[in-house]
């Protein structure tokens, strides 16, 4: 494969249109709602002040306090919680902090993790092992267990405000690093053996323009697929977090695993709605994200993709898979990039 | 993203240098297990590292609450005011011998803990497995059967749901039908009062309910711990179970696409029978492999679960202590997992060398 040089019209190399357009049948209607599902999150997490009907720390109105444990109907659609925070603006108020760690948390561990890879790919040599047997030491721990150990870390298991959201970015940064290092390593050792590279050494081009310029840009295209899949893992683990009490205290922002962990007693005695909602937004949003991660995953590979629409993209993209037990054996996944190539 | 890639030098082809070295299965197991103990010692390290990072232990477990004096009299016996490095290679030599600490709040031996304990995350393990393999495997290859249908899309956003709903809001909506509005099921524990009491009578119990309700001999216990392991374990279950659905469809997928499989089907095999035979059995090796993978996942969802439905296990013991701010017992508890964690994988990398000779190069 010579330096890829893209010839598709300007509509089909944005990432996710050029998938939405290439993708049949089921295919199309996984990834569309998926997108409209990531959408509807997002658009809940900035628009949350408009949307909400109180504030995710309100316990009173001018009608008086809330009251606890209401149930949903009349002036408080969802109901009220243990604590008499009214549940549907804390759900709505949720998806502003899972949003808020999310993108604090992928592009934290995606500038670490980048440059770590390029550099451990590229040079080789001893740093290059011992990076690699620690990320792959971090890698096989269980994510919510080191996340713990960070939390611990930063914020002395306290949580206020900015802390609560930085030390859950932060602890998920150090679990997701590995994973962008394996794969942006993996590439890059892929690449450096390609012609053009070498071809670029010989101009005389110096080490940075060729790692950057030429190995960096042709090793990104798996990003988008890992940045999906960690984002809707962000989630799951920012929830666990909040459940075992790490969470951000309920006067600094509104966290759904904290509320789940609140609403356990609540479950005993039959009160329903203060787990369901928080615990439903949970599900939609990691359900929305991760459909899109694994349309897209699919989309890639082209002996998953469906038949009829095989040719549309090959030899463009690769194999490629970074879904949690995805294709691992056979050619394909990560394992064939660090391996057959 | 296998097990299989986790060691460098031993991942075969991944560096280079071991792949022309060949070598048969003897060399590679050594090389594996070998590979066992950077991994343990790195983990040990970092989390080492990581919470002494954030003061000493005792600081943070009763700092505030004792006079300063006091508080400066306890760090210094336990030694945490000496040079963090001397304190390392003492954590290290511990560790080594197999002592792990002892907590701070109830002065126990963290290995002490470990057995009384791991025996119920064990066994709450062992019926996730259960769950899991009985959802993933013949959906994974319903879901192939018919694949690019409706129905596969179907099983595949049912896959999806198993692993985008966090474990602890299935056991809770679990616990909310099946326990509280049906009462059908028991809303915690490992087992009534009454059968804990009677299996604490017997003479040898081993921890795992299951066989100490079978020592019993009464039916009544059986059925009572049996009722008890529902719910955690479909609530546990299903997270590893959409994984392994995921996968089996994938890999059988990949294996109906192969040469062997065109040559049977041109010879007139029925598609169902073209998923059942053919392309069934090369796809389990991957599954295996990924088992190594799901013991991460599965100890993380069991600290999880076992909060939810109050199985007294090492994740509930965990979450007990985090509560309560001993991180010498936290630290115990995952350094303790990590060391699982790793030898679990290595196991998983025998087995499919055993099983699949292209592994071990």
């Amino acid at each position: 494969m010579a330096a890829p040089i893209d010839r598709r019209r300007l509509i089909d190399r944005i990432p996710v249109v050029h998938q939405v357009r290439q993708s049949v049948g089921v295919q199309r209607f996984m990834l569309v709602a998926g997108l409209v599902l990531t959408a509807i999150f997002v658009l809940a997490a900035i628009l949350a002040p408009v949307l909400a009907p109180y504030g995710y720390s309100q316990l009173r109105d001018s009608n008086g306090s809330f009251g606890a444990q209401q149930p949903p109907g009349g002036e408080h659609l969802l109901g009220t919680t243990s604590g008499g925070y009214d549940v549907l603006a804390r759900v709505i108020w949720g998806s502003q902090t899972a949003l808020l760690v999310i993108v604090v948390a992928v592009a934290l561990s995606i500038v670490a993790g980048v440059a770590l890879g390029l550099v451990s790919g590229y040079f080789g040599g001893w740093i290059d092992r011992i990076l690699v047997v620690v990320a792959d030491a971090i890698y096989a721990f269980p994510t919510l267990l080191l996340a713990i150990v960070m939390a611990i870390v930063i914020s002395g298991g306290q949580s206020s405000l900015f802390g609560g959201v930085f030390a859950a970015a932060i602890s998920l940064t150090v679990v997701y690093i590995p994973q962008y290092f394996r794969v942006i390593r993996a590439e890059t050792v892929r690449i450096k053996g390609e012609a053009f590279v070498e071809s670029a050494r010989v101009i005389g081009a110096s080490t940075s323009r060729v790692m950057f310029r030429h190995v960096l840009r042709n090793a990104t295209r798996t990003l988008p697929l890992i940045f999906t899949l960690n984002s809707s893992e962000a989630i799951l683990t920012l929830a666990g977090l909040g459940f075992l009490g790490f969470g951000i205290e309920p006067s600094s922002a509104a966290e759904w695993g904290y509320d789940l962990n609140k609403s356990i007693s609540d479950v005993t005695s039959g009160i329903w709605w203060t787990s369901l909602f928080p615990g439903l937004a949970i599900v939609f949003v990691v359900l929305g994200i991760t459909l899109v991660g694994e349309s897209l995953n699919d989309l890639a590979d082209p002996r998953l993709r469906g038949r009829r629409s095989v040719a549309a993209a090959s030899g463009l993209v690769g194999e490629t898979s970074v879904v949690p037990g995805g294709v691992l054996s056979a050619p394909g996944g990560i394992d064939g990039l660090e391996r057959a190539r | 993203m296998t097990a299989l890639d986790t060691p460098v030098t031993g991942a075969p082809g991944s560096v280079g240098t071991s792949r022309a070295a060949g070598g048969g299965l003897g060399r590679y197991l050594l090389v594996r297990f070998l590979l066992i103990f950077p991994t343990v010692f790195i983990l040990v390290t970092l989390v080492f590292i990581l919470m002494r990072a954030s003061g000493d232990p005792i600081t943070a477990s009763v700092g505030g609450r004792l006079p300063a004096a006091q508080l400066q009299e306890r760090i210094h016996t336990a030694g945490y005011d000496r040079p963090i490095l001397i304190q390392y290679f003492e954590y290290l030599g511990q560790v080594a011998t197999g002592d792990f600490g002892r907590t701070l709040t109830d002065n126990r031996a963290i290995t002490e803990v470990l057995v009384t304990y791991g025996t119920a995350t064990l066994e709450l393990a062992v019926y996730a497995l259960v769950v899991a393999f009985a959802v993933g495997i013949p959906l994974g290859m319903l879901a192939a059967y018919i694949r690019d249908r409706w129905g596969d899309a179907v099983l595949r956003v049912f896959a999806i749901l198993c692993y985008a709903t966090p474990v602890f809001f299935a056991g809770l909506l679990l616990k909310l039908v099946f326990a509280v509005q049906l009462g059908l099921l028991p809303v915690y524990g490992r087992a009534s009062v009454a059968s804990e009491l009677q299996m604490q009578l017997l003479p040898s119990p081993t921890g795992i309910y299951l066989i100490d309700a079978m020592q019993t001999g009464d039916p009544a216990v059986l059925q009572d711990v049996l009722r008890h392991a529902v719910l955690p374990a479909i609530a546990l279950g299903l997270l590893t179970g959409g994984v392994f659905l995921r996968l089996v469809r994938t890999n059988v997928i990949g294996t109906l696409g192969t040469d062997y499989v065109t040559s049977a089907r041109s010879r007139g095999v029925g598609e169902f029978r073209l998923v059942r035979t053919h392309a069934y059995r090369p796809a389990l090796v991957p599954i295996i492999t990924v088992i190594g993978l799901q013991v991460a996942l599965l100890l993380g969802g069991a600290v999880l679960t076992e909060t939810t439905f109050e199985w007294k296990g090492l994740g509930f013991q965990l979450t007990h202590y985090l509560q309560a701010r001993d991180f010498v017992a936290v630290q115990g508890i995952v350094v303790l997992l990590a060391v699982i964690v790793a030898v679990t994988n290595f196991v998983v990398d025998v087995i499919a060398a055993l099983i699949d000779p292209r592994v071990r190069y």
